[in-house]
């Protein structure tokens, strides 16, 4: 069994469900990516793990454990980190109070975890000191995952990271998410930018109103034919 | 204004809308046997000038979301309107410095204009900025050096009983028209201003405008003597003394069986009575043809979702300047038959609790939208304010019976106890916003 | 030279002494408006009121202080009530916040009923206020009425001019500086602090970080009454304690919170000073200043006043519309209001 198993998720916000069991699953060192076209479910599929809507079936396990009942916060302290999408920093503090705010659950030394973080993102080590909302875009997206990191986490969820930033930026962000990846945390990341995503998916999901279309390692995804047509765009 | 606030609005049965007035007159009769007619007349008399007030603000938050914390300004400004229009000129005044004081005025619009003029001509930033700066301080130091001398000259006669221009001797109906284009003119300038800003920003601004307005008429004597205050206005009603040398007059007092004074003075109640209820019947039939009317429910879609209504190409900026206009219009007349009613002028009664902040309870506690809803709570609310100083009396006597007459708590808790008013005020809206926040009579739906 | 002295001695006694010890009473007030606003977006109408009633306990405090002979002079005894005043304002502030507005909250309402909701609050408490002390002035500053007196001054000084400092001047001055230094190293250095400007920052993601907004909320109404109950009783031994002063304070008030940036502690302090400096110099009679600098046939007729004192309000508003024009953020503030 995976190390995240979110199982036949049925859900959404008002009477309709836009998740129509899907199920989604990662595991420690991997990435995995969900993909599909607008209004799949894909956000919502990854608000449902994190247990920001009440799912009407299904059932969430991480590392074995049932948290499908678990408020967001108690998923934090059971192993859970969320990015949003957008208005993911604390913009008016700098970036390493960003990162302590990260760590507001944690009563121990975290110091370490900074510097693990710093060591990930050097970029953020040289800007500690200025405010989130000061920095460019990439920068600001680091910021985010940084202070997810600051729980440490064994399953980090980001919600569309590379939204609005430039291809050069999207890219060093990826290798920055390779790099968390290598030490040991599941990642669970929905793109809109899928090409490129599957690029570095250890594992692909493809959505299609609320429902796996597709599922299968990013590499054999970008080699399918009805993979490319429909959801590539060639 | 968020959709968020509103919830959906359902049809009220008619007598949703009946029964609150019944309840309110059927008080007003017990208050009549109880205390007196005078005192139940008074009463009526204050609830009808204040519904005006709360349709007025009615217009501008249940219609269209603004919110107008300059409630007081406006009512002063009416105020203002009765001493300029109904008072006698004062000859000797506008000899010693009458010219001047219109000079300098003048002055002051010619500022305005030239300025605003200027603006539209200039658009870099910087220059726009120092010239605003140097027109406007050019401005006011000409207009005050010669306003200086003028004012002082006119303040200087006869400064016990006059020191003021005076008014145009005009019958004191002409006043209400006049108050409210008064007050309709300042909401120009205010809301060319102030519109657009976020509300609670909004809130701010028109109260410190109103804040001004009424300092302004406090201090600046040659206008309208200031907090000397003005009395003896003239009277769109007869005066008891007269009443009761006529005929009819003794006819009726025999026919009645009633004393002379207390017949006279309720005549005189009833026909002030008279007159507002003509103008609140006015008001209320206008203000609801124009909630029915495109325009109203433009208006609505507005103060719903300003973005989608200006989406939809509704110019929102001008919709909600009328709005402001027409509503502080609305006020200024009834702070015009305010100031008739009491037969004075008196600035530094306008404070912000009392004509700004009470004007909102009502409107609140009616029911916000609702042209009814605000009338009756109007109604229902100064009634409470009235009656809360002999209730909370009575209730402060019995309270601290065991105290005994001599005990200086029980002295200052009863000399105090009419100040219990403001805690029922701010109990009855807190109450209502979060059990009733749609008010006694709610916004219905039209179509 | 002498008459260059001579001259900002005179400024400084009428006009920049009292302004600072004014300016510090504002910015305290400012503080609790915008902290308030910072974490539950919305502008306390009531806030004026807060000011008033602590200052009214602290009065009932200090009389009691009083009449069992307890002094801590040359200060003046309403310091040493101070604390009772506040935690009685905070308990009913926080009283306020769970009967009032934590309803709203939980609702999510729109922020124009929170400000209703704050007329109602500040309606309870003026008629408390009225109804308790009465609407009469309260004179209770005691203690030593100057640090230095213009005769010490000139005694010292030889300059025909003086400057007089007041103890309850001197007594606003520190108290400000110490409540400032206390608040800024709260917001910046504590864990509870930080957590306070992470909500205000973006509620969203605090919570998302495990920031318990009930918690936040019950501090920021706890720091807002406490600056609002110091303020109004600063305000109360500087000048005397009037009930329904502090309801036109609001004005003032507000203009240096928004001046500086509705939200920004930083800029509450700066917009205090600013409204209270602009307020006294554009009212100040700048007559026998001038009468120091310039020869006697140079001199102007009037009292060289730009605006007669019952304007000052004029003042904090122009200043108010001017920054609502130009910049609606104020001067201290990142992110669009």
């Amino acid at each position: 069994m995976s190390f995240l198993v979110a199982r036949d998720m049925r859900g959404g916000y008002g009477a309709e469900d836009i998740l129509q069991g899907c199920t989604v699953e990662a595991d420690r060192g991997e990435i995995a990516v969900i993909v599909g076209p607008n209004g799949a479910g894909k956000s919502t599929a990854m608000k449902a793990i994190f247990g920001m809507l009440s799912l009407r079936g299904g059932a969430i396990t991480l590392d074995g454990a049932d948290l499908t009942r678990m408020k967001p916060t108690e998923r934090v302290k059971n192993g859970m980190s969320f990015v949003p999408q957008v208005k993911n920093v604390f913009p008016s503090m700098s970036v390493e109070e960003n990162l302590e705010m990260g760590a507001f659950i944690r009563r121990d030394d975290y110091s370490a975890t900074m510097d693990e973080v710093y060591a990930l993102f050097p970029v953020l080590a040289e800007k500690r000191r200025q405010p989130a909302g000061e920095l460019s875009g990439g920068q600001r997206q680091q910021v985010a995952v940084g202070r997810a990191l600051m729980t440490k986490p064994s399953l980090l969820m980001l919600d569309e990271p590379t939204a609005g930033v430039s291809p050069i930026v999207m890219d060093e962000l990826f290798d920055r998410i390779i790099d968390v990846a290598k030490t040991g945390i599941a990642i669970l990341m929905v793109e809109q930018n899928a090409k490129q995503a599957l690029e570095i998916a250890t594992r692909g999901y493809v959505l299609q109103h609320g429902k796996n279309a597709h599922t299968d390692t990013g590499e054999a995804l970008l080699a399918d034919p009805v993979v490319r047509r429909t959801f590539l765009g060639g | 204004m968020s959709q968020s606030v509103r919830t959906p609005r359902t049809p009220a049965s008619p007598m949703r809308t009946v029964l609150p007035f019944a309840v309110f007159f059927l008080l007003i009769v017990a208050v009549g046997l109880l205390q007196s007619w005078t005192v139940a007349l008074t009463i009526l008399n204050m609830c009808l000038v204040s519904a005006v007030m709360a349709l007025g603000v009615n217009v501008q938050w249940g219609y269209a979301g603004l919110v107008n914390f300059g409630v007081m300004g406006f009512t002063a400004l009416g105020g203002l309107a009765v001493v300029v229009i109904a008072m006698p000129t004062v000859d000797a005044a506008w000899q010693a410095g009458g010219p001047g004081v219109l000079f300098g005025l003048f002055l002051l619009l010619a500022t305005a204009a030239v300025t605003i003029a200027m603006r539209r001509v200039v658009t870099a930033r910087l220059p726009r900025m120092v010239l605003t700066a140097v027109f406007v301080a050019a401005g006011l130091w000409a207009a005050n050096t010669v306003l200086g001398p003028s004012t002082a000259a006119v303040e200087g006669v006869n400064p016990a009983l006059e020191g003021y221009l005076g008014g145009f001797g005009a019958p004191v109906l002409i006043a209400w028209a006049v108050g409210a284009l008064l007050a309709a003119a300042a909401a120009f300038v205010i809301g060319k201003i102030a519109l657009g800003l976020r509300a609670d920003y909004l809130a701010i601004a028109t109260l410190g405008v109103s804040e001004i307005i009424v300092a302004v008429l406090m201090n600046e004597d040659w206008l309208a003597r200031g907090v000397k205050n003005v009395v003896g206005l003239p009277r769109p009603v007869p005066y008891e003394v007269d009443m009761r040398t006529t005929a009819w007059f003794a006819d009726l007092a025999d026919r009645l069986g009633m004393a002379a004074v207390p017949l006279s003075s309720l005549i005189v109640k009833l026909a002030y009575a008279g007159l507002f209820v003509v103008v609140l019947a006015l008001i209320l039939w206008l203000a609801e043809r124009a909630l029915a009317s495109p325009w109203g429910r433009t208006m609505r879609a507005v103060r719903d979702n300003e973005t989608a209504a200006a989406a939809m190409g509704k110019d929102v900026k001008r919709l909600h300047l009328l709005v402001f206009i027409v509503g502080s219009g609305i006020i200024g007349l009834a702070g015009a038959m305010l100031t008739t009613l009491d037969g004075q002028f008196t600035p530094s009664s306008y404070q912000p609790l009392r004509f700004t902040f009470l004007v909102w309870v009502m409107v609140i506690v009616g029911g916000a939208g609702n042209n009814w809803g605000a009338t009756v709570g109007a109604f229902i609310v100064w009634f409470a304010w009235v009656e809360a100083e002999p209730v909370g009396h009575f209730v402060i006597d019995w309270a601290t019976y065991a105290l005994g007459d001599d005990s200086p708590i029980r002295q200052h808790l009863l000399q105090n106890a009419a100040q219990m008013r403001h805690v029922v005020m701010g109990v009855l809206l807190l109450v209502v916003l979060r059990f009733a926040p749609r008010g006694i009579i709610p916004e219905t739906d039209r179509t | 030279m002498d008459g260059f002295l001579n001259a900002i001695v005179l400024l400084a006694n009428f006009a920049l002494v009292p302004g600072a010890a004014y300016g510090s009473q504002l910015a305290l007030g400012a503080l609790g408006v915008t902290l308030i606003f910072a974490v539950l977006r919305f502008s306390n109408f009531a806030h004026g009121e807060t000011m008033s009633f602590g200052a009214m306990i602290t009065i009932f405090a200090t009389w009691a202080l009083q009449s069992w002979g307890v002094s801590i002079a040359p200060l003046p005894t309403g310091l040493l009530a101070l604390p009772i005043g506040i935690i009685v304002t905070v308990a009913v502030v926080l009283a306020s916040d769970k009967f009032v507005y934590a309803y709203y909250r939980e609702k999510r309402s729109d922020q124009v009923i929170f400000l209703i909701a704050s007329i109602g609050v500040m309606f309870v408490m003026a008629g408390l206020i009225r109804f308790i002390i009465g609407p009469d002035d309260q004179i209770f500053a005691d203690g030593a009425r100057f640090v230095f007196s213009v005769r010490d001054f000139r005694a010292v000084t030889g300059l025909e001019e003086g400057l007089a400092l007041k103890t309850t001047q001197l007594v606003t001055l520190v108290t400000a500086i110490v409540c400032v230094v206390a608040l800024f190293l709260f917001l910046g250095k504590t864990r509870t602090g930080k957590s306070m400007r992470a909500y205000a920052d973006n509620e969203d993601l605090a919570t998302l970080s495990g920031i318990d907004a009930g918690r936040v909320v019950r501090i920021a109404w706890i720091l807002s009454a406490t600056l609002a109950v110091i303020a109004g009783v600063l305000y109360g031994l500087d000048k005397s304690y009037k009930p329904f002063v502090f309801q036109e304070l609001l004005l003032p008030i507000f203009a240096a919170a928004i001046v500086g940036g509705l939200g920004s502690p930083v800029g509450a302090i700066v917009g205090g000073y600013i409204i209270a400096f602009a307020e006294v110099l554009v009212t100040y009679a700048y007559k026998r200043f001038l009468g120091h600098l310039v020869p006697p046939d140079w001199m102007p007729d009037g009292l060289a006043q730009l605006m007669g004192t019952e304007y000052k309000f004029a003042v904090a508003f122009v200043i108010l519309v001017l920054t609502l024009l130009i910049r609606p953020t104020g001067l201290f503030n990142k992110r669009a209001a």
